[in-house]
């Protein structure tokens, strides 16, 4: 859709060009888009606007879709794997991350092919914690970083903060966007934001830890902005977009994760560049997780069905999985005594 | 193969209870047999299985209905209206209960997907008889005078496309102004009437006020002139409604149509595009285009129409056709060997005159009727399928420069049912909505249906309104 509205805005724009993202962004006529605050104010606000009721219906419409026996137990296995486990509490120790790190390696103690989640999640402090207790599993440690979850500090601390994750080893950043600004409207100073952070990601080695952008879609409201918002962190060069802190009222929802969906369909359709997806707190029901793996199916297709391009941003959502799949396997419904707490 | 690929979830068959081989009419409040012995066969258009057989009502049957329904208004117009209206509560709430019977029975019956008679039809047919029902004793409020009466002896005849919803429009405004009915269900889908039938017998609903006699458009002819009747009211085919009106002139009888239509769905470029696509899907490929106010031209402004066109296309791609009955269905089988021959027909015509046609890829069932979503692109407003109802799967894109181009294009037809404007512009809202001829105008949203809401339309379209306050005044004296 918007590939079109790029190719016509990039002619008020001047082009360059290279093999890289800023490559691709500039082959698509995107990569002077942030040149100024009025030229990404201009093309943000051309963005095609989007009708809550319609957006609302369609993510209710999917939510119908009636998911059974192979089905059911292909996506729960598949949620499972994409859930970055999460503890971000002021009262977290090392012993509840070392738990959730085990957690997460072994979700189910009684069933060994149950697949490892995608990562575990911690404020910076705790990475050391997490790399430890993880080992060599196949599991990334993401870190909030950047004054998570208001993002009411200065640049230098929020680059303290993210470099700090960084070199304790965490393998993704979840930054947070100054929502403040973006309800001014000053997207220039977000856009420049997303781009330090993601420079401080950069590591020693030359390799770079995944930057989540979050938007706290709950603060931003309208779906015109959460759309808005997207775009500017993909353009900035995040490598996922993500709903929500879970500290505030509203988290994902099945809308506003939709309006994330369109928007990394688009750009990659004008781009070529790839970003994912992550909705983020209040997704508690493997009921609730088949309604995203179902939109992710029919908005995104299977480039997007993996744990590389989709996270659950979730704790509780766990448990409820393992009880539906031992039900599935079993036939009988265990109960929340046959699941770990941890 | 797609990593995440959908198991069957079939909704049960059996839910739709015993569907008996043989049916006879409801006459009075009983089940009986046709005094002919002509029998029509009701089949599962997604499988061609025979459901059941029924009676082609005569002459004779006619006249024993009107009869009743005659001997009933009597009494039942000089009900106090609280009193009708406490039936009508009673049938809204047996049709709450009974709502997975008749969605499944009319899905089987009619070929429509199980999620649309689910989530749509059922609600709109018992939120109708709600409706209505509490009008019943608040007539001298409708503005139709301090007492208003009935008209008498109704005779309805409905399509196939929304067996009991239409049977809901026709029945529930009729019966709280105190008239009595005929009612004929189309000849292939008459199995939730007669269903409907034994709801009226549960609700304790006195024998008379509703009679359903079954046959084809040879026993609605009969019905339609037949001397006793008091009021026609007819859903189908702008021809079969103009057979009507001719007989009906120069009679006192009243009459109320509602037709075909060959609405325009227009889209500007600063509508909400995604939501847009939504609302053109929904347009055309709900109940398989089998719509009256379907959303069949689609009018979209030339500067994207290519953008439009991509984003449809890949929409469409996802569409499910198949088992009605699978949960996950969202375009089902077409209702009747003969519909589906005069989709073809058009389609074909379509392609003859030079327009592009797409389908998405998809695996149509070997037995039954079906027909896969399309879409015509480069059609001008003179080739038959920017012109004639369809009634099918089948969307027909044209393109306009100006809101001025845009109104006389989608006013340039004989019908003139619905219309859907999609812009975030609300004052071009407003100006489309007085300038286009048509019954219903949606913005940002299409096929959306409410009790209280009036349906009806413009020119061949019809006339009369069904729904809402304007709904009541069909059946009054006024």
């Amino acid at each position: 859709m918007t590939k079109r509205y790029a190719c016509r805005y990039a002619a008020l724009v001047s082009m360059s060009s290279s093999s890289t993202v800023s490559g691709r962004l500039a082959a698509s006529g995107l990569a002077e888009v942030a040149s100024s605050e009025a030229s990404l104010r201009r093309f943000l606000h051309g963005l095609p606007g989007i009708d809550a009721v319609g957006l609302q219906a369609r993510a209710a419409g999917l939510g119908t879709r009636s998911i059974k026996t192979t089905a059911k137990a292909y996506a729960i296995d598949l949620a499972i794997s994409m859930i970055d486990l999460t503890t971000l509490e002021g009262a977290d120790t090392p012993g509840k991350v070392r738990s959730l790190c085990q957690k997460a390696k072994n979700p189910d103690p009684g069933n060994p092919d149950v697949p490892h989640t995608a990562a575990v999640c911690v404020y910076p402090d705790m990475v050391p914690v997490a790399k430890e207790a993880l080992g060599g599993a196949p599991i990334n440690v993401a870190a909030v970083a950047t004054a998570f979850p208001s993002g009411r500090a200065g640049l230098p601390v929020k680059l303290a903060d993210t470099a700090e994750a960084v070199a304790a080893g965490a393998d993704e950043v979840d930054m947070v966007i100054d929502r403040g600004a973006f309800l001014a409207g000053r997207y220039l100073e977000i856009y420049e934001l997303i781009a330090e952070i993601k420079k401080a990601c950069e590591r020693p080695d030359g390799t770079t830890a995944h930057l989540k952008v979050i938007f706290e879609t709950g603060e931003l409201v309208t779906y015109d902005n959460i759309r808005r918002a997207s775009w500017l962190a993909m353009l900035a060069g995040a490598d996922f977009i993500k709903t929500s802190t879970g500290k505030v009222t509203v988290n994902a929802t099945p809308a506003n994760t939709l309006v994330l969906m369109e928007a990394v369909r688009d750009f990659r359709s004008a781009t070529g560049i790839q970003v994912g997806v992550k909705p983020a707190g209040g997704i508690r029901t493997t009921k609730d997780a088949m309604k995203y793996l179902v939109m992710v199916n029919e908005i995104l297709g299977d480039d997007w069905l993996s744990p590389d391009w989709f996270r659950f941003g979730a704790s509780s959502l766990l448990n409820d999985l393992l009880m539906q799949r031992q039900k599935l396997a079993s036939g009988r419904y265990s109960g929340p005594d046959y699941v770990t707490v941890d | 193969m797609a990593l995440f690929d959908y198991a069957p979830a079939p909704e049960s068959r059996a839910a739709a209870g015993d569907i008996a081989s043989t049916y006879g009419h409801f006459i009075d409040g009983e089940f009986v047999e046709s005094t002919g012995s002509e029998a029509l066969k009701t089949v599962d258009p997604s499988t061609e299985e025979v459901l059941a057989e029924f009676a082609q009502g005569t002459e004779a049957d006619v006249d024993r209905a009107v009869a009743a329904a005659r001997k009933a208004f009597t009494s039942w117009s000089a009900l106090p209206g609280a009193e009708r209206g406490k039936y009508l509560f009673r049938i809204a709430r047996i049709i709450q209960e009974r709502s997975r019977e008749l969605a499944v029975l009319e899905s089987i019956d009619n070929g429509k997907p199980i999620k649309e008679t689910r989530d749509v039809d059922l609600p709109l047919v018992a939120a109708h008889f709600f409706y209505y029902a509490g009008w019943a004793d608040k007539l001298e409020f409708a503005g139709y005078g301090a007492n208003p009466r009935p008209v008498g002896v109704a005779a309805q005849v409905i399509p196939w496309n929304f067996p009991l919803l239409m049977l809901a429009w026709k029945i529930a405004p009729a019966l709280a102004t105190g008239n009595t009915v005929v009612l004929k269900p189309a000849e292939t889908t008459p199995l939730t009437a007669l269903r409907f039938a034994e709801i009226c017998r549960q609700a304790g609903l006195p024998k008379g006020v509703v009679n359903i006699i079954t046959g084809d458009g040879r026993t609605g002819a009969a019905l339609t002139a037949h001397p006793e009747i008091d009021k026609v009211a007819f859903t189908g085919s702008t021809e079969v409604g103009r057979a009507i009106a001719r007989t009906l002139a120069g009679t006192t009888k009243r009459l109320s149509l509602e037709l075909g239509g060959k609405a325009a769905n227009i889209v500007f470029d600063d509508a909400p595009v995604d939501q847009a696509v939504e609302g053109i899907v929904d347009g055309i490929f709900f109940n398989q285009g089998h719509v009256c106010c379907a959303g069949s031209r689609l009018l979209v402004q030339e500067s994207i129409h290519d953008d439009v066109m991509d984003a449809l296309k890949r929409r469409m791609s996802t569409l499910r056709v198949g088992d009605p009955l699978d949960k996950n269905t969202d375009v089902g089988a077409i209702n009747s060997a003969a519909q589906l021959a005069r989709i073809q027909e058009l389609t074909a015509a379509g392609e003859a005159e030079g327009a592009e046609r797409w389908s998405p890829s998809c695996e149509l069932p070997s037995a039954g009727y079906w027909f896969a979503p399309t879409v015509f692109s480069n059609v001008s407003a003179t080739h038959r399928i920017a012109r004639e109802e369809i009634f099918g799967p089948v969307l027909s894109v044209l393109t306009f420069r100006t809101p001025e181009e845009a109104v006389a294009k989608a006013n340039n037809t004989p019908y003139g049912l619905s219309a859907g404007i999609w812009t975030e512009k609300g004052s071009r809202i407003l100006w489309m909505a007085s300038k286009l001829r048509a019954g219903v105008v949606w913005s940002n949203t299409f096929n959306k249906f409410d009790p209280t809401s009036p349906f009806g339309g413009y020119k061949e379209s019809g006339y009369g309104r069904e729904g809402g306050r304007h709904g009541l005044e069909a059946y009054l004296d006024v």
